[in-house]
């Protein structure tokens, strides 16, 4: 009976180690810092085509200080599960010009809008234009999509750098 | 050479605690209360107004819908307002994407990653008839039992609106 009550001592100790370990590494994840791999030709030539691991905080977007020219995690507004990585170009009250994929015949209008962006929402854009859905597609983004801010690079190693404006 | 130890062991274990805390309410499961009447009478029923803030319900939020994010009609979820990212509202989900939804004025068709979200009580809500779609990126989690006042514990049903939706 003693052999019992020692070793469940010692098994609620270790799970007890593991369940701290495990909290702090969500919360460190959650609102500090994460690394993010990062790929897709949507926002060349910032980041590359082949995939990039950057260091995202996740602090300033809680206390409302992600601004324009800020580099984003943000979750998709046509699928939850997808995150992005876009720019801000333009925050609640601007007002934003745009025109669709520039058209291959070049006898074509260009289709320009503009529209302001309401309160709480972003408008986030791609830095390849050419090769982005974004804003111009799927309209201003809630801000409370927002999920962090890249602004280190860190891979690959002889691109290792600030990202910023 | 007493006080000093006693403050930090207790300094430690309640940073600990609050780790955990956060962890458990972020990925399984939290208490959440819910203010106004726009959920009523399934949440916070107008039978006296001289409680005040004593008579808000207390609900349980289960944060497992955001692995896969599926949701069906009837849910109650907790989001964050697309107006302002600071306020969380509750209320049911009404249309999924590709549902047709009618308003009183027009039909709105969902679009796919958004959903439709109305209050019980049409007369006191602000909801999608003002704020349009919510993208379920906005989802916080889903309410599946009211744990407060006492009389009124148990699990919330699902009510799906008959004729207003149509799905595809």
């Amino acid at each position: 009976m003693r052999q019992w009550r020692s070793i469940a001592r010692e098994a609620v100790a270790q799970v007890s180690i593991v369940v701290k370990f495990l909290s702090f590494l969500h919360v460190t994840d959650s609102y500090l810092f994460s690394f993010t791999h990062v790929l897709g030709p949507s926002m060349l030539p910032t980041l590359n085509i082949n995939g990039d691991v950057v260091l995202v905080e996740h602090l300033s977007h809680r206390i409302g200080k992600v601004g324009a020219g800020d580099l984003v995690l943000v979750r998709s507004p046509l699928d939850p599960r997808k995150t992005l990585t876009k720019r801000i170009l333009a925050v609640e009250g601007d007002k934003v010009t745009f025109c669709l994929d520039p058209p291959r015949d070049p006898t074509r209008d260009y289709r320009s809008r503009s529209l302001v962006v309401p309160k709480g929402h972003v408008w986030i854009q791609g830095d390849n234009w050419y090769a982005s859905t974004d804003s111009r597609h799927f309209g201003p983004v809630p801000y409370g999509l927002i999920q962090g801010k890249v602004f280190l690079r860190v891979w690959p190693p002889n691109s290792f750098g600030s990202l910023g404006q | 050479m007493g006080t000093p130890s006693v403050l930090w062991s207790i300094a430690k274990k309640s940073f600990t605690v609050g780790l955990v805390t956060v962890t458990v309410s972020d990925r399984f499961a939290s208490i959440v209360p819910v203010r106004g009447a726009s959920m009523s009478p399934t949440f916070n029923p107008k039978t006296n107004t001289s409680l005040g803030s004593l008579s808000d319900d207390y609900v349980l939020v289960e944060k497992f819908c955001l692995r896969n994010y599926k949701f069906s009609h009837g849910d109650v979820i907790v989001f964050c307002s697309p107006n302002d990212h600071k306020e969380k509202h509750v209320k049911r989900i009404v249309g999924l994407p590709g549902d047709w939804v009618g308003t009183r004025y027009d039909v709105v068709k969902i679009p796919e990653g958004h959903c439709w979200v109305e209050g019980d009580s049409s007369s006191s809500s602000k909801d999608s008839r003002s704020f349009g779609p919510v993208p379920l990126g906005l989802v916080n989690g889903r309410a599946t039992h009211i744990l407060w006042p006492p009389h009124r514990v148990g699990s919330i049903d699902r009510k799906v609106a008959q004729n207003r939706v149509s799905s595809s």
